[in-house]
């Protein structure tokens, strides 16, 4: 690592922190940054409501946004790496569409009365049901995908044969919809804006696990990542197992990518554009470096995001994914402009 | 340790490849299709080897075997005495380096960090270099000439400057054999002839075998050390490039309607009809280039003192002069001479 990426990071994590504490002071009622870091350092001083609001509205809500943009950021890179194709991301091989089947299965189809009596039976309501439901989509398509993809050696085609999945899988969505009551479309649309307010400490407790873990495995695989940049036949010629890598790979992406839209909704656009910000940032296609810049830059912009989103203030909220959309894709195409110029050469 | 220390102790053993009867070629679900068979061949630490045949007769497919990238139909590859099916990938991408035709496109590594990438057979989990591996990957960017390229950005390099730092990351793999599958191909003239004498010069100095495949057919004549000619029939033909040469195996392989191979020059020529025997008078380099103008004008260059050739042409320092039977003429360029030469044929 050289002093100019490590300086990159340290701001990185600066700039994380600064906009981690700006989220918990901002909201409906801003709160002071004095009165945010006491609520944070002393939990016995919850006395107050502004405390109360700061350790179980806001905390959960900023946790749950930093977590799903870093497991959004690293699922996107694996992806782009893996098929050497800068707009990969994490659902290229259709899991948002599988997920959304799974909820709109739930929300919108005849299915809903069967589905809620069985969520009712196993203890789950509302939005956990959504969440499972989500799940189960998605790893069917995965599933379906990986299977399938087993028999293909062109990395490409695997590619393809996601984007195939995911469009077959979104008419059959469509169909949903079209034949929907309204007042049912009103949810559906909800989790489609997307949002990290849903996630309460109690469901946290199964989030965070499981995007920590997804997380950690894809730091642990940057040697992997790194020997893939050259393409699959020369990683093979320097001894990587290439097909248990690409499903080791594809699986951790896609259980990133699923399970943060069964929790958030579909989060379009941070996946594909926190690794571009990223190598345009650094300079480098180097994983050791790129992985944590992802990390921490992911989890940045998903906080920006969840500000920027409740800006209208008591006018509502601002759909969260307009908001990643609409603030990252002018900061792409600028990234993708400068590269052409030279901010490659690092 | 350093590499040449490592080097030295790998002498030990035997880094030679060795082929047992073995075939190439596709399988499917039911049916294996060769595309070579009974192919046993040998190679000794310190040769280069050129693979040559036309195109599409299975010269990659049999580079890809060797290499493990795709399973042998029948018969064994040996490297070092080790039978490859029981030889695991990583331990065989410690002993062999690959260098691929295709065009690597990765934006924003350095040259070094490219190499630095041909220690991960023997780097730990996590990828990181030791100063043994920094140590390994100075050496293979030295040993291709590249250490003024060291820092910059890959993907600026030219084609020639990328396949040279594709070899040393292969070389940073420590291999006693180096595969290459037409790795000139899309390469410019003088990077070709560089890029082989950089290959010779590599097992001139360090105990390493090098196989490469190649269409540049008259190059690898001048710098192999051992031809391994595919002919149209699917039989190999081998041995020291001159020996190939004699057994008129490359005529056969190549040739066509138009073209000859001529072995003395071990070169092909255009076959462009006859226009009668040409003798040219004069030495040095004006005579060779008259006597190319002549042989492209579809005319035999024979020896000084042939009886009544057609043409006969002096070429001196200033020009040339050209006698027939019916009479002379001279010129300054060989432009004149190629269009004094068309235009006697297109009378006759």
């Amino acid at each position: 690592m050289t002093k100019r990426e490590a300086a990159i990071l340290a701001a990185l994590v600066l700039g994380l922190t600064a906009v981690f504490l700006i989220s918990l002071a901002f909201g409906s009622t801003s709160i002071p940054l004095r009165r945010v870091v006491m609520a944070l350092l002393d939990s016995s001083a919850g006395g107050d409501s502004a405390s109360m609001v700061v350790t179980t509205v806001r905390l959960p809500r900023s946790v749950t946004a930093m977590l799903a943009g870093a497991a959004l950021g690293i699922a996107g890179l694996q992806m782009q790496t893996l098929f050497r194709n800068p707009l990969a991301d994490p659902f290229a091989l259709g899991i948002s569409s599988g997920a959304s089947l799974g909820v709109a299965l739930v929300v919108l189809g005849s299915g809903y009365g069967p589905a809620t009596a069985f969520g009712t039976a196993m203890g789950m309501r509302g939005d956990a049901l959504i969440t499972a439901a989500a799940i189960v989509g998605a790893a069917l398509v995965l599933g379906l995908v990986l299977a399938v993809s087993s028999h293909i050696a062109n990395p490409t085609t695997v590619l393809i044969l996601g984007l195939m999945f995911g469009y077959a899988v979104s008419a059959v969505v469509t169909v949903l919809v079209g034949a929907s009551q309204p007042e049912r479309l009103q949810q559906w649309a909800q989790w489609g804006f997307g949002s990290f307010s849903g996630v309460t400490w109690q469901r946290l407790r199964l989030f965070g696990p499981l995007t920590v873990c997804g997380v950690l495995i894809a730091s642990a695989t940057t040697k992997q990542l790194n020997a893939l940049l050259l393409g699959e036949n020369y990683a093979r010629s320097m001894g990587l197992a290439v097909r248990r890598a690409r499903v080791l790979t594809m699986l951790g992406a896609s259980i990133l990518g699923a399970v943060v839209t069964a929790f958030c909704g579909p989060i379009s656009f941070l996946g594909i554009a926190v690794p571009h910000l990223c190598r345009g940032l650094l300079g480098s296609s180097d994983h050791r470096v790129l992985v944590p810049a992802v990390v921490l830059m992911g989890a940045a912009v998903a906080l920006v995001a969840q500000i920027v989103s409740l800006l209208p203030g008591s006018a509502g909220v601002l759909p969260l994914n307009a908001v990643t959309s609409l603030m990252g894709a002018p900061v792409v195409v600028a990234v993708l402009l400068r590269s052409r110029r030279g901010a490659f050469a690092g | 340790m350093t590499p040449a220390a490592a080097s030295a102790a790998r002498v030990s053993f035997d880094a030679a490849l060795r082929t047992r009867d073995l075939a190439v070629g596709y399988r499917t679900r039911k049916t294996r299709r060769a595309v070579l068979e009974h192919v046993n061949l040998a190679v000794d630490s310190g040769e280069l080897v050129c693979l040559l045949g036309p195109n599409g007769i299975g010269k990659s497919t049999l580079l890809r075997t060797i290499a493990k990238m795709q399973p042998a139909l029948w018969g064994s590859v040996e490297l070092g005495g080790a039978d490859l099916r029981s030889v695991s990938h990583a331990e065989l991408a410690r002993r062999l380096g690959v260098v691929l035709t295709e065009r690597v496109a990765v934006e924003a590594l350095t040259v070094r960090q490219i190499v630095g990438l041909g220690r991960y057979p023997h780097s730990g989990w996590f990828g990181g270099l030791t100063d043994r591996d920094r140590v390994a990957v100075d050496w293979a960017i030295d040993a291709v000439g590249a250490r003024h390229l060291a820092a910059r950005d890959f993907s600026r390099l030219s084609d020639g400057e990328r396949q040279r730092v594709m070899i040393a990351r292969a070389l940073a793999q420590e291999p006693v054999l180096l595969v290459l599958d037409e790795p000139t191909a899309f390469l410019d003239v003088p990077s070709r002839v560089e890029l082989m004498g950089l290959l010779r010069q590599l097992t001139r100095e360090r105990p390493l075998a090098v196989v490469v495949s190649t269409h540049d057919l008259e190059l690898a004549l001048r710098t192999a050390d051992v031809i391994w000619l595919v002919m149209p029939g699917g039989e190999l033909v081998t041995g020291a490039p001159e020996d190939v040469v004699l057994s008129g195996g490359i005529g056969q392989a190549f040739e066509g309607r138009q073209i000859r191979f001529h072995p003395e020059e071990r070169s092909f020529r255009l076959l462009t009809g006859s226009g009668g025997d040409a003798v040219v008078h004069g030495s040095g380099l004006r005579a060779a280039l008259a006597a190319a103008a002549l042989e492209r004008e579809g005319y035999t260059v024979v020896a000084a003192d042939a009886i009544a050739p057609a043409v006969s042409v002096h070429a001196h320092d200033t020009g040339w002069r050209l006698w027939t039977r019916n009479g002379e003429c001279s010129g300054a360029d060989f432009a004149s001479l190629a269009e004094y030469l068309r235009g006697r044929r297109a009378e006759s």
